[in-house]
């Protein structure tokens, strides 16, 4: 679609930067112009409210993983408003055939969680032999497999999807509901769970992606409710199975109510007896549909049960699914949502009246997730919160590359520069995930690496740009230190365009930041633009 | 001042007569520092699988699968510590601390506050004041604050990327990672580089001090990390791992005396699931956490007989073990102490029992001493804080008994 507005816009780049940033051809150039003074002449039918820059770079530092230069130029011809709605309904947006065409590349995210347990778990020789240590080796080397092509979906899309809101809900929502990448069977799993169970539901109803994190076999695993069974019920191997809280406790803490939800330790215990014989179910025959979950009624304690002060229906597999529906419509549910939502959206310390209003419309939309969004979104607390959210590495790095453009074609020394800042992608290991404020980032060491990274990325001299085939694997879980150095060996390559980036984010400079940049030599301001304070915010 | 140190002092000057601001900005070398090092173990250790109570029938009869065997049981057997308490046999390496006295546990340890939630009681064991969460800053920031001038950017370290809420505060503190990246280079320590960026970062603001004191601290740390450090017997150091990180972090402590507190965070420890006796997923991490703990003693050298580590984990686990060979969260811990100067070769602390009657809502190990005053003690006898000075360190704290107050020399 090209509106009058893209032409105003496409019309002042012209004119204020000569063709020198159209890469277009001529004829091209010359046909903008001519509809160029059509479109000064009549105003569109709908004339979006101007947009200042910094407003616009404010609603993509929030919506988005920060400004990119197509993404800006869009925002500022839709309007904010209609920017919003469009984010808002992912699927009226087309993804970049490029993108779509590099992540459908990446095989192992389509596979159902029992196709991923049959190909890439433990081995099983058809003989029905052990395997020998050689071949566990193998699978779990080719395991590995499912990791770097989960970490690189992840940056692909963050970078280059036009579903820049669903990007960032995909995020919120993993951190939320986190599984550690590198736990055991979980390492098989998590990639499908961020596929199937919280991508569909990042914008739907609460109860729903409640469920789907539940039932599925990451999470089974992860916080070990697979193994949560009735005392006195026979293990596979013959020993005796018992309750397990782990999955209970943290649903509770985490997942819905939070530690200040008003349960007790015998709430957990019930919770614990209410979901036993939730299980993983890794054949085909036992998992027909291939999700992986299965109700195993052999290991479920029967006798009644009292959750939350409600007696709870002796029903099998339906009393898990009635506890989750009360969890999900718990007030103290809302309440930690909505406070979430607004420290990821808005503000560290969010204002206790948004708050409330953002858990009114949860609890007055049964969980509906898109409409709590549209309240934050429209509400004066969110607009007025510019630059007020330190940028996790996760952010920082992300943003970084859209605002500099430069071609992502090889993640790692990005996944590597978040490891070495303490956040690896997917490799958070405890259920709280990360958090997102700025006590958690802000340090030192941080400051250094960051304006390290910000050098290097700007110099061209990360191999960000470059495929580079390199014969080991390269599991970014763990900081590849080599990258983040300054490299002498490396040839140079191609830098960042300084006056781009400024034309970009200018607007987002303080007025002592852009005096420092005109102050240094040419070469060195992409660096200092992407290395600022400014920069380091959002 | 040793007369070594005051001899390379004075060859410094004699040699470069220009260098008297960077002389001001030397270590200090008045004596040996003393020093405290926090290790937290974040998950909830199981501490009644790191010092068995053997002697209690009710412990063996709570384990039937994971329980550690009594100390002449022969192999995997616990290690006796007296006659009730024996050692995990994976801490093997701290028997001759140990023996040495230099070593001490205090049982049934653990918070005021009830919580099992991991991420709560992590939160009051940094901000010492359990039940409290609105605290802004974290208890050893506090310390520091307690602690006598002169300051500076290294006084304090974290070992790792981000700034754990236990140093969050007022004062300057260090973090950095004692990975094998730790020496390398950044595009940041060329002058042109960072002169540019100092200029960006020289207004005020929680990002402008984050920049600075990064840049302070490495001026001071990069050259004491740079070289891999060498064992002193010269054998070479495992590459990787927390055995690793404490040898450099005691390369580290013996070349940088300013630093008086080091904090450091492991995790692994929730063992709801197979958590093995003798062998298995918890002896794995303990292995290396001893080894780690020895390696630290024995790089530091003489700086032992002042410095003083104390490991702790937020609540301890259930005495029943679950449905899944593991266990669940619990409350009473066990909190380990080391030094040169520390009483050791004793478990302190009111051991309340194991029987039914005895347990913390019928199914965890009572807390008989508070964490704090744990620490309080090492604050007072270690470091030399006023009572004034611990009260502000940990405010509300009640009084411990004269029996953990002697816990250090």
């Amino acid at each position: 679609m090209c509106t009058a507005a893209d032409l105003r816009m496409a019309a002042v780049r012209v004119l204020g930067f000569r063709a020198r940033c159209f890469a277009a051809p001529r004829k091209v150039i010359g046909r903008v112009c001519a509809v160029l003074l059509l479109a000064l002449a009549v105003p569109p039918a709908h004339a979006a409210e101007p947009v200042s820059d910094r407003q616009a770079i404010h609603i993509l530092d929030r919506l988005a993983y920060g400004p990119s230069a197509e993404d800006l130029r869009h925002l500022k011809s839709l309007g904010i408003e209609r920017y919003i709605a469009e984010q808002l309904d992912p699927a009226s947006l087309t993804e970049p055939p490029e993108l779509t065409a590099r992540v459908a590349a990446l095989d192992t995210l389509v596979l159902t969680p029992v196709e991923l347990f049959q190909q890439y778990g433990p081995p099983r020789p058809a003989d029905g032999s052990k395997p020998t240590p050689e071949q566990v080796r193998e699978r779990r080397e080719k395991a590995r497999t499912i990791l770097q092509q989960a970490q690189e979906a992840r940056l692909l899309r963050a970078v280059y999807s036009r579903r820049q809101l669903a990007e960032v809900m995909v995020d919120f929502w993993y951190n939320h509901f986190n599984v550690f990448a590198n736990k055991g069977q979980s390492r098989l799993w998590f990639a499908a769970y961020e596929a199937q169970a919280i991508r569909p539901n990042a914008f739907g109803h609460f109860r729903d992606l409640l469920v789907a994190t539940a039932r599925h076999p990451a999470m089974l695993f992860y916080l070990d409710n697979a193994q949560n069974a009735a005392p006195g019920s026979k293990r596979p191997d013959g020993g005796e199975a018992g309750l397990n809280e782990n999955y209970a406790r943290e649903l509770m803490e985490l997942h819905t109510l939070g530690a200040d939800g008003g349960y007790t330790q015998d709430d957990v215990v019930a919770l614990a007896r209410i979901l036993t014989g939730w299980t993983i179910a890794r054949t085909p025959k036992a998992s027909p549909d291939g999700s992986g979950f299965a109700f195993n009624s052999a290991h479920h304690g029967t006798g009644p049960k009292k959750f939350l002060g409600h007696d709870m229906e002796e029903g099998g597999e339906a009393e898990g699914l009635a506890a989750l529906d009360i969890l999900a419509r718990h007030p103290a549910t809302a309440r930690r949502i909505a406070f979430e939502l607004a420290q990821y959206f808005v503000a560290d310390q969010p204002s206790p009246a948004l708050v409330e209003r953002l858990a009114a419309r949860f609890a007055a939309t049964d969980g509906n997730i898109g409409e709590v969004l549209k309240t934050l979104f429209a509400s004066r607390e969110f607009r007025d919160s510019i630059g007020g959210k330190y940028k996790t590495p996760y952010r920082y790095v992300v943003s970084a590359v859209r605002a500099a453009g430069v071609p992502l074609a090889n993640p790692k020394p990005l996944l590597s520069a978040m490891a070495r800042q303490g956040m690896p992608l997917y490799g958070c290991q405890t259920p709280d995930g990360y958090r997102d404020t700025a006590d958690a980032w802000l340090s030192p060491d941080a400051s250094l690496l960051r304006v390290s990274f910000a050098t290097a990325l700007a110099s061209g001299n990360l191999p960000v740009a470059a495929a580079q085939q390199t014969p080991e694997v390269a599991l970014a879980m763990t900081p590849r230190p080599e990258v983040m150095a300054v490299s002498s060996v490396e040839p140079k390559r191609e830098p960042v365009d300084a006056e781009a980036l400024q034309r970009l984010l200018g607007a987002a400079l303080s007025h002592s930041a852009r005096q420092v940049i005109a102050a240094v030599p040419p070469a060195q301001r992409a660096a200092l633009i992407l290395g600022s304070p400014d920069f380091m915010r959002r | 001042m040793r007369r070594r140190d005051l001899l390379a002092l004075t060859a410094a000057a004699a040699l470069a007569p220009l260098a008297a601001p960077a002389l001001a900005a030397a270590p200090q070398t008045a004596g040996a520092p003393k020093r405290l090092v926090v290790v937290l173990l974040r998950g909830a250790v199981d501490g009644l699988n790191v010092v068995i109570p053997y002697a209690d029938e009710a412990y063996y009869a709570a384990r039937p699968t994971i329980a550690v065997q009594r100390p002449e049981a022969g192999e995997g057997a616990g290690l006796a510590l007296d006659d009730h308490f024996a050692l995990h046999p994976a801490l093997a390496a701290l028997m001759p601390l140990w023996r040495e006295r230099q070593l001490a546990f205090v049982h049934a340890a653990g918070s005021s506050d009830p919580t099992r939630s991991h991420f709560d009681a992590q939160l009051f064991v940094e901000n010492g004041t359990p039940g409290r969460h609105a605290t802004a800053d974290g208890w050893m920031n506090r310390l520091l604050a307690a602690l006598p001038g002169p300051r500076g950017p290294t006084d304090a370290i974290a070992i790792g990327p981000t700034l754990p809420a236990i140093l969050r505060g007022p004062l300057t503190v260090a973090n950095l990672p004692l990975g094998q990246a730790a020496g390398h280079q950044l595009a940041i320590d060329r002058p042109e580089i960072a002169s540019a960026f100092d200029r960006l970062y020289a207004g005020g603001g929680p990002l402008g001090r984050a920049y600075r004191e990064g840049r302070a601290a490495r001026a001071e740390l990069l050259g004491q990390i740079g070289p891999e450090p060498q064992a002193a017997d010269g054998g070479s150091l495992p590459a990787n791992g927390f055995p690793a990180q404490a040898a450099r972090l005691a390369h580290l402590l013996s070349r940088n005396r300013r630093t008086r507190l080091a904090f450091v965070a492991l995790g692994g420890w929730d063992t709801h699931v197979r958590q093995g006796g003798a062998q298995g997923q918890l002896a794995e991490r303990l292995q290396p956490l001893g080894d780690g703990l020895a390696a630290l003693a024995h790089g530091l050298g003489s700086d032992w007989n002042d410095t003083v580590v104390v490991v702790v984990s937020e609540f301890g686990r259930t005495v029943r073990e679950n449905g899944d060979g593991g266990t669940d969260h619990g409350h009473g811990n066990a909190i380990w102490v080391l030094g040169g100067s520390v009483r050791g070769g004793r478990v302190y602390g009111e051991w309340p029992g194991l029987s039914h009657a005895q347990l913390y809502e019928g199914r965890d190990l009572g807390v008989t001493t508070d964490f704090r005053s744990v620490l309080a003690s090492v604050g007072e006898r270690h470091l030399r804080l006023s009572d004034r000075a611990i009260a502000a360190v940990f405010p509300g704290l009640p009084p411990a008994g004269s029996e953990i107050a002697g816990i250090v020399g």
